[in-house]
């Protein structure tokens, strides 16, 4: 961002959010009525400009600030301090070429090592949100369908103590337990089933377990909260008519719980795609994440322009995946939210 | 001909809890049967036994002769209408009612002629492609009875369907359902706290009390033949009056009683020297008595007129309560309330059953 353009930007965006809150709050205030009393008649005066101005404020400097200088900057050269918003500071696209062929002005070759680090991190994140989902949905059917009180408590407390340790220990912790010397191998050893210890980091099987552990409760959830919306009299009418379990699953629990279903694996999945603290320390050495380049282009290349728009690219394939799976189970974004 | 459904001695216990004792019973097939008590009587138990959610803990469930132990709800040839009607909200009226026959694998144009003529039979033919939730409190209803009656059950278990439903609607449904269960002829257990629902639409009813079936008989039975204290008491208002019987004779008995000398029909052969209680239906109750009648003198305290009937509160000597009801009928005189009445029955409206320890 530079210069004079930059300030106008600065001062001139969040002028123009907090007008249109006051718009709307005012339009509430004038023509609510049909509908009920208005905004500011509802909150009244300083608990509604507190809400207008906070939410203003959160929404505006919290999300789209931050997110707009990102893509603002993905488009710009890397330049030394000096020269930015100098004459050679102009809109490029030369960050996103460097992604697609390894380069920022031929386009002789395609950066295969990224591009197969990216759609390895697409598919990867997929592949764990489909693993998460069949470890929690039947973890989650019994806590809410099947569980007593008393059980229901200590299931939910064994599921949220371990979350009391932080993420890096506890992926520090898989790399322990998993290593060539660890317990893992050392039993299977010492059972005799293997002959030689099992590069299970090697292998990536502690990054899968790792991504996998990380983001359970993020899955366990928001089927939990779905699924226990159901009627349980709807399972047993489904099984007195003569359904088999696995029909009352997809034809009466799923269906009812498609909105839990769809908001816990959309987490997951995004979770996994811009996950840093696990590929880093449970990735295998003939692994390439995506988010440890994305980090690199920022921290190793000093290149922070790349690294904007290595991350933006990432962020918007996510969101188109996340929208195209929306639209093929016909739910609407604001459905995943109940 | 077998029977539709026989339960042999079947107890359930939960725990410490028993909530059916000792149920020895045999249900015609093509019988409207209903199970009739208070909540918490174990009649849903029992209904949830039947159709295979609960296994009894001793005892010997068999539909149409054949021993279910072991079978799950899913393959018995029962269909349970659940209090909620438990239909499934994300599919359509006709997808609910062909959703048993869907899991049965019944081809597709098969399924749909079944399902047409389903919602032809219940009325809803314009409705097949709504969503349940567009459907009022009736028409869910007769969906969930279509939906019942799709997989071709040889027994219907109705578990308080009509209770949501609005005094009118439950009205006109109770005779729908009576005119479906002889339209297609199966046998259908109905479970009902109503007494009046039980008496309408039922050929026989048995009625509950605390997980025991006390008594099993048609609505006349039940009504005019009591075989229980509970019975008489919980089918139909009922007046009763404790003592101790002094004197048996043909049929009939006489009783000691803090209100006097009273007389009634002993059926179940009480013995001089036993403690008794004399039951008799305020419809039964002559305010003005005469020499026929046995009787004792009233305090009415509440006249509440209700155009063909009226209920008369009355306080008798001991500060029991009683009910009488008066016909209306030309020179009918009704009572006011105050008037000192001298309140009596025939002898034969009266019965005598055993006391129970508690009570």
């Amino acid at each position: 961002m530079s210069g004079a353009s930059g300030l106008y930007v600065v001062i001139g965006l969040p002028l123009i959010v907090a007008l249109l809150f006051f718009a709307l709050a005012w339009f509430d205030r004038r023509f609510g009525i049909e509908t009920g009393p208005g905004f500011f008649q509802r909150n009244g005066l300083v608990i509604g400009l507190y809400l207008v101005l906070s939410v203003g404020f959160w929404a505006f400097f919290i999300i789209v600030l931050p997110q707009l200088a990102m893509v603002d900057m993905s488009f710009r050269p890397k330049l030394p301090p000096a020269q930015m918003g100098g004459p050679r500071d102009l809109y490029t696209l030369e960050n996103y070429r460097y992604f697609l062929f390894g380069s920022t002005t031929s386009t002789e070759n395609w950066n295969w090592l990224h591009i197969k680090a990216f759609f390895l991190t697409i598919f990867v994140s997929i592949a764990i949100t489909i693993l998460n989902f069949a470890i929690c949905y039947p973890l989650a059917f019994h806590m809410a369908q099947s569980s007593t009180t008393a059980r229901l408590r200590v299931l939910l407390l064994l599921l949220i103590i371990p979350y009391w340790v932080n993420e890096i220990l506890r992926a520090f912790a898989f790399r322990v337990l998993l290593s060539t010397s660890g317990i893992v191998n050392q039993a299977l050893l010492g059972s005799g089933l293997v002959a030689e210890p099992v590069d299970f980091l090697g292998a990536d099987v502690g990054l899968y377990m790792g991504l996998s552990y990380a983001y359970l409760l993020m899955m366990i959830f928001p089927l939990f909260n779905a699924i226990e919306s159901l009627d349980k009299n709807q399972i047993e009418a489904a099984r007195d008519l003569g359904a088999p379990w696995w029909h009352i699953h997809a034809y009466v629990v799923m269906p009812h719980a498609k909105p839990g279903i769809a908001s816990g694996c959309t987490l997951v999945f995004m979770l996994c795609a811009g996950a840093l603290a696990a590929p880093l320390v449970l990735g295998g050495p003939r692994t390439l994440w995506f988010t440890p380049i994305v980090y690199d282009r920022f921290y190793q290349a000093f290149n922070w322009p790349q690294g904007a728009a290595y991350a933006f690219i990432l962020l918007v394939t996510c969101v188109m995946f996340v929208l195209l799976m929306l639209k093929a189970f016909k739910l609407s974004l604001g459905e995943i939210t109940r | 001909m077998a029977a539709a459904v026989e339960l042999e001695g079947v107890n359930v216990t939960f725990g410490d809890f028993v909530a059916v004792r000792d149920a020895n019973l045999v249900i015609e097939p093509g019988e409207f049967f209903s199970f009739l008590g208070p909540s918490g009587c174990g009649k849903t138990t029992l209904l949830r036994t039947i159709s295979g959610f609960i296994e009894p803990t001793h005892g010997t469930v068999r539909i149409g002769g054949q021993d279910m132990k072991g079978i799950g709800p899913n393959k018995r040839p029962t269909a349970l209408i659940f209090q909620n009607l438990a239909l499934f909200p994300m599919m359509t009226v006709a997808e609910n009612i062909g959703y048993g026959l869907r899991v049965r694998g019944v081809p597709r144009h098969e399924r749909d002629e079944k399902v047409k003529n389903l919602l032809i039979q219940v009325a809803l033919s314009e409705h097949g492609h709504k969503r349940v939730s567009e459907l009022s409190g009736g028409q869910k209803q007769r969906v969930a009875i279509a939906r019942a009656l799709a997989v071709e059950p040889s027994v219907l278990l109705l578990d308080e369907p009509l209770s949501a439903l609005d005094l009118k609607l439950r009205q006109h449904m109770r005779a729908e359902l009576r005119a479906i269960q002889k339209r297609v002829g199966i046998t259908f257990i109905y479970i009902t706290h109503d007494q009046g629902e039980a008496l309408t639409m039922s050929d026989r009813i048995a009625v509950m009390n605390a997980g025991v079936i006390e008594q099993v008989g048609d609505g006349r039975a039940v009504y005019a033949e009591p075989r229980t204290p509970f019975v008489a008491s919980f089918v139909g208002e009922n007046n009763s009056i404790r003592g101790r019987v002094t004197e048996v004779s043909d049929g009939m008995a006489t009783m000691d009683t803090s209100l006097g000398i009273l007389r009634g029909r002993n059926p179940i052969g009480i013995a001089p020297g036993d403690e008794a209680l004399l039951f008799v239906r305020p419809e039964a109750m002559q305010l003005h008595a005469n020499g026929s009648t046995v009787g004792f003198e009233g305090e009415a305290l509440d006249v509440s007129y209700e155009g063909s009937v009226t209920h008369v509160t009355l306080r008798v000597r001991t500060g029991q309560k009683m009910m009488a009801t008066v016909h209306a009928g030309a020179g009918v005189a009704l009572p006011v309330a105050g008037e000192n009445l001298h309140v009596g029955f025939q002898p034969g409206d009266g019965l005598l059953l055993h006391r129970p320890a508690s009570a």
